[in-house]
């Protein structure tokens, strides 16, 4: 393959032309590997994974283990972490070791991040798709039922139907928060298959006889899901910044679970005089999304060869 | 133009049932008997439970209670809250609250949002440039409740710049920082928007023309440019009203302002359906018009725009 790019190149410039052959993805890649925050979001969200995927290795603690009532909201001995103490991170309003709880509160918002994205995401592409393809009656319905959902402000329908339900675990706030995330999407997916509906490979396929599913699949799809997925990247950090509010709120998870949104929530009341309970979370929670955000920026700017 | 504007108005009509359908559904899938709530811890007596039942229209199937609802929302009539007090009449007070919270926020993100945008994009890859891009993803990051609290601390206790908490001081001095926070996230979205949108419009073929007449710099990035990048912008400002009433269910109960956010979120916990629904109503009737006002604008800053 390089070697046919080559000689195409040799035959176009009357020279060899040196240095790898760039096609869209491996020319997108290049770019990233140059930028300095895709570097920096890399690591940030390396270690937060870590974090939520091995928890054991941070802390011997188990989530809301050895909480002492007496111990309770412990200042940290410096705002130096490393200088150490018992409690480097202080502890909580339970006495909890602060540390310990950050570490096991990390896991949830990020899986609740993935779990919205994801679902939303399935929704878009399927949906989208279809109103693109076949349009006419489908897309009109369709495009009603988005309007509808696209008319209620998010927060107020994730915080009305998270109360209706009677149970409050990740699976629950991550459906509920699901359905209503998905109507942004799907028009950014719709509009995109009706950009590439009518293009002239997608005639091709057609005269030459393949059905309406392989079209779609095939042919329609990796050419418009490129800025969907992007947008599904940057979304991740907007998830986890609002399963942090519903949290907060009280209509998210709830006590023996442990996440990033209840210790900030726990705070609320005592934060003026114990501000370290509001920065450390909130640190770690700007941190994550800020990472999602950058990243998701990296790879749209990489992508769009107009913004070069 | 004026067709245009009724079969808007009519197309607004589905989407208004539909999305105060899901809410209602909602809200009344709610667990819990609302009229035990009512009644306390001491037991009610049959006759005057079913009473009550049958003067909130409890006894009758949904999909009639929700018909009568909607009878009585056309006549203006918004039911009774639990308590017995008129929706309407609560509204009536809280509104110019949640008002002038809402549009605090709106004049800051327009303001400042849009100059530094046109700050930024005046010089792509330049200092301001780079300032305002990461500033912004910075704020995006900060999930508002957080902000909330580190600017209450910060400004309002530390500094004493601005009142904490309450309307004491009345408008615009006790909406200043509520506002400021609760329109910051947007902010930054518009910021950004201008800027993006200034940027492309540069390299269009009529800022080329422009300049090549001899226009001032001046002239050309107000007259010719800017006129051209505000149309995605004014989209945003538009669909955003929407987003900051809801924005208010958080940051009025931080900042202990009386408004229908705070009032919302007490009615969901008490199960005050009529409340909520009758909020949320008027909350999407908010942001649908708020659309409208949008499209028809397109026509002035776009003379190309026609409206048959």
């Amino acid at each position: 393959m390089s070697e046919t790019t080559e000689v195409a190149a040799t035959a176009q410039t009357g020279a060899v032309v040196s240095g790898a052959s760039a096609s869209l993805w491996s020319d997108a890649w290049r770019e990233l590997c140059r930028r300095v925050t895709f570097w920096v979001a890399v690591v940030i969200l390396f270690f937060m994974g870590l974090l939520a995927a091995l928890p054991s290795l941070f802390t011997n603690l188990g989530p809301n283990g050895h909480c002492d009532v007496r111990q309770a909201k412990q200042r940290p001995a410096s705002w130096n972490p490393f200088a150490a103490g018992e409690h480097p991170f202080g502890t909580d309003s339970h006495g909890c070791d602060y540390w310990a709880q950050m570490v096991h509160g990390t896991r949830a918002p990020i899986v609740v991040g993935f779990l919205v994205t994801g679902i939303a995401l399935t929704l878009a592409i399927v949906l989208g798709s279809l109103s693109g393809y076949y349009g006419r009656l489908l897309d009109a319905f369709l495009s009603r039922v988005t309007d509808i959902f696209f008319g209620l402000p998010l927060l107020l329908g994730a915080v009305v139907i998270l109360t209706a339900f009677p149970s409050h675990g990740m699976f629950t706030e991550s459906f509920v928060l699901g359905l209503l995330w998905w109507p942004t999407m799907t028009r950014l997916m719709r509009g995109q298959v009706l950009s590439v509906r009518d293009a002239d490979y997608v005639q091709a396929a057609r005269m030459l006889g393949a059905r309406d599913l392989r079209i779609m699949v095939r042919h329609i799809l990796p050419n418009a899901i490129a800025p969907v997925f992007v947008y599904a990247m940057l979304n991740v950090g907007v998830v986890i910044g609002y399963e942090a509010t519903l949290d907060y709120l009280g209509v998210g998870l709830q006590y023996p679970t442990v996440s990033w949104g209840l210790q900030l929530s726990q705070a609320q009341e005592i934060f003026t005089d114990y501000p370290y309970l509001l920065v450390y979370p909130g640190v770690f929670l700007t941190a994550t999304v800020l990472s999602f955000l950058l990243l998701g920026d990296a790879v749209r700017d990489a992508l769009d060869p107009r913004l070069r | 133009m004026w067709r245009y504007v009724v079969r808007r108005l009519l197309q607004m009509v589905p989407v208004l049932i539909g999305t105060t359908l899901l809410i209602y559904l909602a809200v009344f899938a709610l667990p819990g008997d609302p009229i035990r709530v009512l009644g306390g811890d001491k037991p009610m007596p049959p006759a005057v439970y079913n009473a009550l039942r049958h003067h909130y229209h409890l006894d009758e199937p949904l999909i009639v209670q929700y018909g009568k609802y909607l009878w009585g929302l056309v006549h203006g009539d918004f039911g009774q809250t639990l308590s017995g007090q008129a929706v309407s009449d609560v509204l009536k007070t809280d509104w110019s609250v949640t008002a002038r919270l809402a549009l605090t926020a709106w004049i800051f993100e327009m303001v400042v949002g849009i100059a530094l945008g046109v700050w930024a994009g005046r010089r792509k890859g330049g200092v301001a440039d780079t300032v305002v891009l990461s500033g912004t993803t910075m704020v995006i990051a900060i999930p508002t409740f957080v902000l909330a609290y580190s600017a209450q601390l910060l400004f309002g206790l530390k500094l004493g710049w601005f009142p904490t908490a309450g309307t004491d001081d009345g408008w615009p001095y006790s909406y200043l920082l509520p506002g400021i926070v609760l329109g910051s996230a947007n902010l930054a979205y518009v910021a950004r928007l201008t800027r993006t949108s200034l940027v492309e419009n540069f390299r269009s073929d009529y800022v080329r023309t422009a300049v090549a007449k001899g226009l001032s710099r001046r002239r050309v990035l107000v007259r010719h440019t800017l006129r051209n990048s505000l149309i995605p912008v004014v989209t945003f400002l538009g669909i955003d009203l929407g987003s900051l009433m809801a924005g208010t269910i958080v940051i009025e109960g931080i900042f202990n302002l009386p408004g229908i956010g705070g009032q919302i979120f007490n009615a969901i916990q008490i199960k005050d359906g009529p409340t909520v629904v009758g909020i949320a109503t008027l909350l999407v009737l908010v942001y649908l018009f708020a659309n409208l006002v949008v499209d028809i604008l397109y026509g002035v800053l776009d003379p190309r725009i026609r409206y048959e």
